[in-house]
């Protein structure tokens, strides 16, 4: 076996098609941050605890430490890079600015890319099913009450 | 982790083809063992992604019963209409389980193939008996709240640490494998095994198997009157410290005509005692007649020190869930 054999892959990637040359061990999470330059995407506990790796795999949410990049060739990533619409945010990015759902910043474009997902799946009609299916995504700072209060208020539930 | 081979074959043949190479194993949602692997705790020299093989990502009627493709996600399971209403007890089950990122990523199949989250099993500094046979167990005298209280062995007391397989146990599904030379259907009883002195197996599939499905008989009786009972240290997104899906079957008059259930979080499978639920058949649902099912099911249980409180919790927690069942099939 050859150690260091590239896969070619293509992937698109907030609207874009990319091509790398992969090593089978690269996560999708080190292709994003060290190969396609999004630096956006965090690396917390690189185990699947934490959430700050949080992107949209075809739509849906996904922890990008826990997948391989060569697992995803053809397959559609976005990013928090790709949430924003131009110069307008993304309506979960001007929640968490305007409930002021973050102290570091480290865990928030996870957090907003799970919150996309939560409101794609349509499953939370109450502030506590917010609260239950953001769990996946941990906050040291313990913003967690703004950070529900950011999404009840994009989804329309009362807090 | 280590370098491997990866390949993505497109149908069940070329997979087992390629599994049939020392060393490779089979990727579908990769949550636990890329995870081990980063740990050096899994050393695959090959991964097989299944992914694109169609067909074995659907969800649909079976008979009376229901038929759960083995790349189905966990997400899309629990939120199935068919599994929502027919088997309300496993979907409330796969949803106390991990994150929602998680339930996207991680598939059926591989929910059954999770591996042990014993400290000493991840961490490859220390012996361990699973990951290294005759190497000791450092847990049955050391950190040991999260493990085994049941079908403990003097070589391992790791847990299982699934919510689904609990609800699948309870549920009496079966795992559908393949292999090269033909296919097989395991009782859920018969999956997951104890770890006696061969704790590094977890389950019967054999090398060279791949799941392709789990089935689920008719299950309609137990639609109404269940609850999934998890007890752990945190609200969401934990290892279950002791977990029960209990689900009951009354007559008019609240006698019990039917009972399943079955514990997570206490031994190296999900623990069913069907003895136990044939004790409650004919009597009053309540709590006399459920501490004597509990304590018939915890019949042999011991403690390893840290995790001696399991025992009292368990009873607590199934005392607890068939409490709640009752009551869930009354009028509001």
């Amino acid at each position: 076996m050859d150690a260091y054999r590239q896969y070619p892959i293509r992937l698109r990637i907030n609207g874009q098609d990319r091509a790398f040359d992969v090593e089978s061990t690269v996560t999708l999470l080190d292709l994003l941050r060290e190969r396609a330059g999004l630096t956006g995407t965090k690396k917390g506990c690189d185990h699947g605890q934490c959430g700050a790796c949080t992107v949209l795999l075809d739509g849906r949410r996904v922890n990008a430490c826990l997948t391989l990049a060569v697992m995803q060739n053809g397959h559609d990533i976005t990013t928090i890079e790709g949430l924003a619409d131009g110069a307008t945010l993304h309506p979960l990015q001007q929640a968490f600015i305007d409930h002021d759902a973050f102290q570091c910043g480290y865990c928030t474009p996870g957090q907003i890319c799970s919150a996309a997902g939560l409101v794609a799946e349509g499953q939370a009609q109450t502030a506590d099913d917010v609260r239950e299916l953001m769990s996946g995504n941990l906050c040291r700072c313990g913003a967690y009450p703004q950070i529900a209060q950011a999404v009840c208020a994009v989804m329309g539930i009362a807090k | 982790m280590n370098p491997f081979d990866f390949q993505q074959p497109a149908d069940v043949d070329a997979a087992l083809a390629a599994l049939a190479a020392p060393g490779a194993r089979p990727i579908a949602g990769g949550t636990n063992l890329l995870d081990l692997m980063k740990e050096n705790v899994m050393k695959p020299s090959g991964l097989v992604d299944i992914n694109a093989i169609a067909g074995l990502d659907t969800i649909e009627e079976d008979g009376a019963g229901l038929r759960l493709g083995a790349l189905a996600r966990n997400a899309d399971t629990a939120y199935h209409p068919l599994v929502q209403t027919r088997y309300p007890l496993l979907a409330a089950a796969i949803l106390a389980g991990a994150s929602p990122q998680l339930r996207n990523m991680a598939t059926n199949g591989g929910n059954l193939l999770q591996r042990t989250r014993c400290v000493y099993f991840y961490d490859v500094g220390t012996p361990c008996n699973k990951r290294e046979p005759g190497t000791g167990c450092p847990a049955k005298a050391g950190l040991n709240r999260q493990l085994a209280i049941l079908g403990t062995s003097a070589q391992c007391i790791a847990t299982h640490p699934s919510d689904m397989c609990v609800a699948l146990r309870a549920l009496d599904a079966t795992v559908h494998v393949c292999a090269a030379n033909g296919e097989r259907a395991i009782p859920f009883a018969d999956f997951h095994r104890l770890p006696g002195d061969t704790p590094d197996v977890d389950s019967t599939l054999q090398p060279g198997e791949l799941i392709t499905h789990i089935s689920l008989p008719d299950a309609h009786r137990f639609a109404q009157r269940f609850d999934y009972v998890k007890v752990r240290d945190r609200l969401s997104y934990a290892f279950a410290l002791v977990s029960v899906a209990a689900a009951l079957d009354l007559a008019a008059d609240g006698t019990v005509r039917a009972a399943r259930i079955a514990l997570g979080g206490v031994a190296h499978k999900p623990w069913r005692v069907e003895e136990a639920e044939e004790l409650l058949v004919g009597r009053t649902a309540g709590e006399t007649a459920f501490e004597q099912a509990a304590e018939r099911i915890l019949r042999g249980a011991r403690g390893y020190g840290q995790n001696d409180f399991k025992i009292p919790l368990a009873k607590n927690a199934i005392v607890q869930a068939l409490t709640n069942a009752t009551r869930k099939g009354d009028p509001r």
